[in-house]
């Protein structure tokens, strides 16, 4: 009975209420009503299509919960609800994504206790160690919120050329992308590296960090209320290599950032990839995620279309306007 | 009562051959026997249908099995477009796509037909000139059907001449809700006739509109006591289309049909048939209503569009092992 309330107190908000309410129920315990962790795709909760589940625990090996064991199909499922919304969302105002973007960071600080007690649990950090992840997190949301609008003049813009063409480029989404979240950073380094890749309208399947995948299912229920159209972000947790091996060879993915993927993982994944060939951002190791992160992820998943307007012919000033 | 009582449909142990005429001839020799013929047959057991259907829909079909019903589906198919923005060009290319659905890999198997309009057999033709595709024509003022009867076979004869292999043709709902089944019976023996020997008729009874199975069941039997070669769920242009349940009904129909005549009749549900899985969940259906003898292009089609493509998706991933993606396929 111990070792079980134990258990609920590790599973967070929800365990601690359930110990609060013993203590004045002089031995009437309540029962323990444990959260079951499912994934995000298509803007619902299943769970794996295979029906498997796996025990998650906390750094110190004490079990949390169970989470949904992801299958190929779930990565299959995931891929066709991302390319459904994919058109959608690229095709939002930048200001509007933004605003979206912005809703998460305000949901996600009205539940911030849930989260750093999960953090906390997942990475062995003290509460506010975890705290203080959660709200780097946050923070994160809002600054790639303020992004959305401006990375197109900072990598694009019109162009000087020899003719009389009127020469602009300008920053497009590379479309479906599969992300590995990083395996040591559950929460602020899966926001890391999701973040940039919706901030400039792709649509996203990430697979959460395989030893610590609580934080980002739950991440899933904030990205459900806060106006991200169901499809741009979906959510699997499982074996990182069973599940990012189906994407990486995947011919409607269209890149693939490995930032949860070991050297050999990584390798193995660039290989199939190169197949269809999706665009690739290896593995880089971050000291700090808490550091600003420049605007090198949200460029890493952009291609840049470039338009030539014919302006006619030149004048006798030699301009045509 | 009436003295004469309806006769039963169902499959009497030694079935009398030499079609329709013989063993049924009687049912059909007037208004009154038709009618009590069809409000004979024995009512459906809706609920008992749909579990049927849902649980035969449960079959899991992996690997080989799959890589065949994949084949045998794609060549079931009859590729259709059927819009009022139908363009020769936009024909042209269905009929390639349906002569070589997969120019990336030649093993592929040919669709069975393409499905246009009466106006645009001529392309389609053409576009399939010299392959196994057949064209089948829809008529009789598809989809609606409310149109005067010369206007019905002028509209047939006209797919005939321009070479259409197969004619599908709608029943009129009206008259059949009306219980003028006598009226729908001598559309369909005359639109039959229209047909000649060189084209195949099938018959859409858009069961989505005749709202009881009870109806679907009787509308097949009409539909088969007049003549028909194939028949056919919906046309596609309404909310409720080819259900797995229906399908099943009908498929029954034609079994049993088959046990009382000798004459074997075709099954083509049409509409709302977009994944490879539903596709499978059919052939599971006709595998085990009708057996192997309908598992053929000339007694099973799929009235579709968009389901190819993704049957050749699912064709793409068990040759290569990698799932495929929309871009690996046209656009229709």
């Amino acid at each position: 009975m111990s070792e079980k309330t134990d258990k609920n107190a590790k599973t967070g908000a929800a365990g601690k209420a359930a110990d609060a309410g013993t203590a004045d129920g002089a031995g009437q315990r309540r029962l323990s009503v444990l959260k079951t962790y499912k994934l995000y795709v298509g803007g619902k909760f299943p769970r794996s299509e295979s029906g498997r589940v796996y025990e998650v625990t906390d750094s110190k090996g004490h079990w949390l919960a169970n989470a949904p064991l992801s299958s190929r199909k779930d990565a299959r499922d995931a891929v066709v609800a991302a390319r459904k919304a994919f058109g959608g969302w690229a095709g939002a105002t930048a200001y509007n994504r933004g605003q979206v973007l912005y809703r998460v960071a305000e949901m996600l600080e009205g539940r911030r206790e849930q989260f750093a007690a999960e953090v906390a649990d997942a990475e062995g950090l003290s509460r506010q160690e975890a705290a203080a992840q959660v709200d780097a997190a946050v923070d994160r949301w809002v600054w790639y919120a303020g992004w959305t609008d401006k990375i197109a003049q900072i990598v694009g813009g019109g162009n000087p050329v020899a003719g009389p063409f009127f020469n602009l480029s300008s920053p497009e989404p590379t479309g479906v992308v599969a992300v590995l979240a990083p395996r040591e950073s559950s929460f602020l380094g899966l926001v890391s590296v999701l973040a940039p890749v919706i901030a400039t309208g792709n649509t996203a399947v990430v697979i959460a960090s395989e030893k610590a995948p609580l934080p980002a299912l739950s991440l899933g229920e904030v990205l459900a209320t806060s106006d991200v159209p169901g499809g741009v972000v979906n959510v699997l947790s499982g074996r990182t290599a069973e599940i990012a091996a189906p994407l990486a060879a995947h011919q409607d993915v269209n890149a693939i950032d490995l930032a949860g993927a070991d050297e050999a993982l990584a390798k193995e994944l660039e290989i199939a990839a190169a197949d269809n060939l999706k665009r690739v951002l290896r593995p880089q190791p971050v000291d700090d995620w808490a550091a600003t992160p420049g605007t090198d992820r949200m460029t890493a998943f952009l291609e840049t279309k470039t338009v030539w307007h014919p302006t006619g012919s030149l004048g006798a000033s030699g301009s045509a306007y | 009562m009436s003295s004469t009582a309806p006769t039963s449909p169902q499959p009497s142990p030694a079935p009398e051959r030499g079609g329709v005429p013989t063993a049924l001839s009687d049912v059909t020799a007037s208004d009154s026997a038709l009618r009590r013929f069809l409000h004979g047959l024995p009512g459906v057991d809706a609920v008992g249908l749909e579990a049927r259907a849902a649980s035969l829909g449960t079959r899991s079909i992996k690997t080989t099995a799959k890589a065949y019903a994949i084949d045998l589906a794609i060549s079931m198919v009859d590729l259709t477009t059927l819009e009022g923005a139908d363009t020769p060009g936009k024909v042209r290319a269905l009929g390639a796509k349906a002569v070589r659905p997969d120019p990336s890999d030649r093993t592929a198997p040919a669709t069975a037909a393409v499905c246009v309009y009466p106006d645009m057999v001529a392309a389609a033709k053409e576009a399939v000139a010299g392959s196994t595709v057949k064209v089948a024509s829809v008529a009789t003022a598809f989809p609606a059907g409310r149109a005067p009867l010369p206007v019905k076979l002028a509209d047939v004869r006209e797919a005939v001449a321009a070479g259409a292999d197969e004619i599908d043709m709608v029943i009129d709902r009206g008259a059949f809700l009306a219980g003028n089944y006598r009226k729908v019976f001598d559309e369909i023996t005359a639109v039959k006739e229209a047909c000649g020997a060189s084209a195949r008729l099938k018959v859409i009874f858009e069961t989505g509109e005749l709202s009881t199975y009870d109806n679907i069941r009787r509308a097949s039997w009409l539909g088969m006591l007049a003549g028909a070669d194939f028949i056919k769920t919906s046309t596609g242009k309404v909310a409720v289309n080819a259900t797995p349940a229906n399908t099943l009904l009908m498929l029954e129909a034609v079994r049993d049909f088959r046990a009382q005549t000798g004459v074997q009749v075709g099954v083509k549900p049409a509409g709302g048939i977009r994944t490879t899985k539903d596709a499978v969940k059919f052939l599971v259906l006709v595998n085990e209503t009708v057996g192997e003898d309908w598992l053929d292009n000339h007694w099973f089609r799929f009235g579709a569009s968009s389901l190819l493509n993704d049957l050749l998706m699912q064709r793409q991933k068990l040759a290569t092992g990698r799932y495929s993606g929309p871009d690996y396929v046209t656009v229709d």
